[in-house]
């Protein structure tokens, strides 16, 4: 045991003196990680803010200008007043502005008639941008509609549909603020590109500069080589999850609504799951090239698109949905969205870490099957 | 068994061929690696490949034992075995008395193995992989200081330590290596062509090394090398050969076979030695093996023609020979090794058909197209002053050399002199940081694609694309050098015929043995008819008979009119060369033919000492210009 330990020591001193001193793994380790959560954290948002709308008045009365006054001041919109159809729809071609919301010379009349419309035309080259503005156009006018109606005492009178009037809220991301669920994806896919990625290239680079060769005819165990592999990078990913934490509370005030010791050990459980099986890769194909591009493709890629980081799962197609339900990430991801923004639901957090218990043991299996100390 | 094969008439019986050690040797009760009828199959998708074919081996304990063998013969696949990181196909295989198929980890504990690529971790100092590898074997404190230190002055590492080991060059890299694997003392060391790519000055360090640790520790080594003259150092030898032994015991006794058949020949007037040794080889049921040796050819005669002796040669009225001018020698153990592999290939048609065939009955003063003694060729290859300064280490400090048309041109140095550097400048690969280079009529590095068509380049790695086949790889880079479809398939099937490589067209190149991938680059190299060829190391890590046929080749290539420049660790293939030049440090410490560098060399007998002279002398006399300069 003792002699067990010091081996595993010397191993793992070399492995962290391999690391200070290549920059690539510190580049993928850490530098990586701060260059992702800032590129999706302030590059990729999917709220629309500022949108450029071009605001047509046939004729300009009170009651049209109170009703679209609600797209003034709004963080949403930067309307953009101009006399004429014609010249909005240039507007919208050179594409400086992405809708056009337009009333007709007999608004007002209409409006008391009970059937008044308002045009809104879209620029549907991004579609989900334009739904959005759609959305949010619609919502922006409504109220003020609701209240001119109100305050007209022509109640019933509007189009009809009685005076029911839908009262959304939105749970756990109140302001519907998307870098608060784009963060803790973003922390799956970090944790992913550093326990998968970073493993599945170091193993194979043993095999492939023939160090391995010299280290099997030793009393070292395949334990002691795969432990000494695990530690480090488990280390380093530790770090880079430190890194993403603390952006996600001081630079993009993510809430962390469930139990901080939970986030760590449901985390590092990832991380041992992502470690196994970049191991596993790299001790099954014994080539840099090939496991750093099968880490991509079986690691990496499904961890950004079918883990429900972007797109939920219950909206996909039935296969892509059965394939992101196997992937880890995708429980992992489940957690950490439910541990950050919802808090400490127990029984997703059983469920899914028993999940990652399962897939741990797994890909260390096949990393232990397939590293022996043989050559063939 | 295997030499039961059938043998010409008159063919000695070989005394202790093939397992009959017991004649030598009593049977060894403490021998530390014992094989019974052991296999080893590889198998790959489509084809199966025996590397060893039932091997009985008693490797005896507490002596040297040499594994020696052309590529492809098995060794590295059977020290693999002994260290427990191949299993055996079948038969048996014990290692200090344990199964090697089911008490790997026992053996591993009690042995050191340094494979032939030892893998030192780059980025870690020379201490820090040394720590790593006693840490690993569990060396005390207390004896790790005292071995450190003693490893260190022996490798001459001490100054280094702190080096990254990827910063060293290759022979101290070698030496790191073997240190690592030395940090304990072992019940068995061994060693996997430990000295391949290394100058003749770190060899005789390695050996140095190797040989103080088994006298000191009465070490039970096994060691697998190309080089002949090590495995004479050897008190056990084994021959290997397709996965069989041809013969073993003592190098006295192997070299015995080869009593009686080996002498040397006088180069008559205005001959080149290399001309003589191609005529000399171009008779294979008189001779077996031909070497330049300064002003002499050393050859060796066949077993069939011991009667008769040198006059064998002497009976057609072309012959450069006379009788009365060959003077016997003693044997060597590469004649002997020779002699083994010539009967092992024997009716397989292995025989070198050097190139040019049609010039085999050709006398020399026919087949030697190179204009008379006294007329001078073009000068083809012209430096002057050239340098090549790498931030402020010189690498190149100026050089000045030529060639002419049909030379062979040998560059030699220890590792690090600054040859590759001088190498990659000719080819145009790299800028001179000053003075004049004229290859061709032109300086390659500003010259237009069409004058580099008028040089070929082989590279010391084998550069070629591993999973193209060889004709794939012919067809590209006779592509690359611009070469029309249909001369391109005349061409390919000249070069194919040329270097031997027909039948093996669609084999994958990646997996061809050492010998066949440097043919193969050598003739793509050669596709374009180049006019000089550069070959960087052409036979590093490959046995004596594919070097033979190798120079063979070069000989035929220099008749025809190729200019030749050749790197070499070899120093004995520096007498095949016209001229030569020594570096080291980057200044040119020798320059002119095989003869004059020996006689600057102390009128050494071989080129080898000649070399270690010049260099080390050199050396010392630097070392005392900077002592000097340091009390100044």
């Amino acid at each position: 045991m003792k002699a067990f330990l010091r081996r595993l020591a010397a191993l793992t001193v070399k492995e962290l003196r391999q690391i200070s001193r290549d920059p690539s793994s510190i580049m993928i380790g850490l530098v990586l990680p701060i260059i992702l959560i800032l590129i999706f954290g302030y590059g990729l948002s999917l709220d629309v803010n500022n949108v450029p709308i071009a605001v047509v008045m046939e004729h300009s009365t009170p009651l049209s200008r109170e009703l679209l006054s609600g797209l003034n001041g709004s963080r949403y919109f930067s309307p953009r007043y101009v006399a004429s159809m014609h010249e909005a729809e240039e507007l919208l071609n050179r594409r400086e502005v992405d809708a056009i919301i337009r009333t007709a010379g007999d608004f007002d009349s209409r409006f008391k008639k009970g059937h008044a419309e308002m045009q809104l035309i879209l620029h549907g080259v991004d579609s989900t941008t334009a739904t959005l503005i759609g959305q949010y156009t619609s919502a922006a006018v409504a109220l003020r509609v609701q209240s001119a109606l109100e305050r007209a005492g022509m109640k019933n009178a509007g189009s009809g549909t009685g005076s029911a009037v839908v009262q959304g809220r939105i749970w756990f991301n109140e302001a519907a603020n998307s870098t608060w669920y784009l963060v803790p994806g973003l922390i799956v896919i970090i944790m992913t590109l550093v326990g998968a990625f970073l493993t599945a290239l170091i193993m194979a680079r043993e095999w492939e500069r023939g160090t391995l060769e010299s280290l099997f005819v030793s009393p070292v165990g395949r334990a002691e080589i795969l432990l000494s592999k695990i530690i480090p990078y488990f280390l380093l990913g530790m770090a880079g999850l430190l890194l993403c934490l603390g952006a996600a509370r001081w630079l993009f005030e993510v809430p962390m609504r469930g139990s901080l010791l939970l986030f760590f050990l449901s985390s590092s459980l990832y991380l041992v799951v992502a470690l196994g099986m970049g191991l596993a890769i790299s001790s099954v194909t014994r080539s840099q090239f090939l496991s750093c591009q099968i880490a991509i493709v079986v690691s990496f890629l499904p961890a950004v698109i079918l883990s429900g980081f972007l797109f939920d799962l219950r909206s996909v197609p039935l296969v892509a949905r059965i394939v992101g339900n196997i992937l880890p990430a995708t429980h992992y991801m489940e957690l950490l969205k439910t541990l950050f923004l919802a808090g400490d639901n127990m029984g997703i957090i059983l469920r899914d870490c028993a999940a990652l218990i399962g897939y741990a043991i797994l890909f260390m299996g096949v990393a232990i099957r397939f590293t022996r100390k043989k050559l063939d | 068994m295997e030499t039961d094969a059938p043998r010409p008439p008159g063919t000695p019986v070989l005394p202790q061929a093939t397992g009959a050690c017991s004649g030598i040797f009593p049977e060894p009760e403490d021998a530390v690696v014992r094989a019974r009828a052991l296999c080893r199959v590889f198998q790959s998708k489509k084809q199966t490949v025996t590397a060893l074919h039932a091997l009985d081996v008693d490797i005896p304990a507490g002596r040297m034992t040499a594994l020696v063998g052309p590529d492809g013969a098995g060794k590295t696949t059977f020290l693999r075995m002994a260290c427990g990181l191949l299993a055996p196909s079948a038969g048996s295989l014990f290692v200090l008395g344990l199964d090697a198929s089911h008490a790997a980890q026992q053996i591993q504990n009690r042995i050191s193995y340094m494979p032939q690529r030892f893998g030192l971790y780059e980025d870690l100092s020379v201490m820090e992989n040394m720590t790593l590898y006693a840490d690993l074997h569990g060396v005390p404190q207390a004896v790790r200081k005292k071995r450190f230190s003693r490893l260190l002055d022996m490798t001459d590492l001490a100054a280094f330590t702190a080096r990254p080991a990827g910063r060293l060059s290759g022979g101290m890299k070698q030496k790191l290596a073997l240190a690592c694997t030395l940090v304990r003392s072992p019940d068995l060391l061994l060693l996997d062509e430990p000295s391949v790519g290394v100058d003749p000055l770190s060899r005789r360090e390695l050996w140095a090394i190797i040989t103080g640790m088994v006298e000191e520790e009465h070490l039970s080594v096994v060691i697998s090398t190309a080089y002949m003259d090590e495995a004479e150092r050897c008190s056990h030898v084994i021959v290997l050969h397709e996965g069989r032994i041809l013969a073993q015991g003592s190098p006295e006794s192997l070299r015995s076979l080869t009593d009686g058949l080996c002498y040397t020949a006088p180069l008559s007037e205005g001959m080149k030695a290399r001309t003589l040794q191609a005529w000399l080889l171009d008779r294979p049921a008189a001779v077996m093996d031909a070497v330049p040796e300064g002003s002499v050819v050393r050859f060796v005669l066949t077993p069939e023609c011991r009667e008769k002796g040198p006059a064998a040669l002497c009976s057609s009225g072309d012959s450069p020979l006379r009788k009365d001018s060959c003077r016997p020698v003693a044997p060597r153990l590469e004649d002997s090794f020779m002699l083994l592999l010539r009967h092992e290939s024997a009716g397989q048609e292995e025989r070198p058909a050097p190139a040019g065939d049609n010039s085999r009955e050709n006398t020399p003063e026919r087949s030697a197209p190179s204009p008379a003694p006294g007329e001078e060729a073009e000068t083809v290859i012209e430096v002057r002053d050239l340098v090549r300064r790498f931030g402020t280490f010189t690498a190149v400090a100026s050089t000045s050399f030529s060639v002419r048309r049909g030379e062979v041109f040998g560059l030699l140095g220890p590792n690090g002199a600054g040859k590759t550097t001088t190498f990659r400048m000719l080819c145009g690969l790299l800028p001179a940081t000053s003075g004049q280079l004229c290859v061709a009529g032109e300086n390659l590095r500003t010259a237009a694609a069409q004058a580099r068509t008028r040089v070929g380049y082989v590279s010391q790695k084998f550069s070629l694309y591993g999973n193209l086949s060889v004709l794939e790889n012919l067809h590209f880079f006779g592509g690359v050098y611009g070469i029309g479809p249909f001369a391109l398939r005349r061409r390919i099937r000249e070069v194919l015929e040329e270097f031997d490589l027909a039948g093996h067209e669609h084999d994958m190149s990646g997996n061809l043995p050492g010998g066949f991938k440097q043919r193969l680059s050598m003739a793509v190299g050669m596709l374009h008819r180049p006019e000089i060829l550069f070959l960087d190391e052409p036979t590093s890590g490959i046995d004596p008979l594919a070097r033979r046929m190798f120079w063979r080749r070069i000989t035929s290539l220099s008749e025809e009119g190729t200019t030749i420049i050749v790197t070499t660790h070899f120093m004995e293939e520096a007498e095949y060369c016209d001229r030569m030049l020594i570096q080291d440090a980057g200044r040119v410490l020798a320059l002119g033919t095989p003869g004059e560098v020996r006689h600057q060399g102390g009128d050494a007998p071989t080129m080898e000492e000649a070399f270690i002279h010049i260099v080390e002398s050199s050396r010392a006399a630097r070392d005392h210009d900077r002592t000097k300069e340091g009390t100044a």
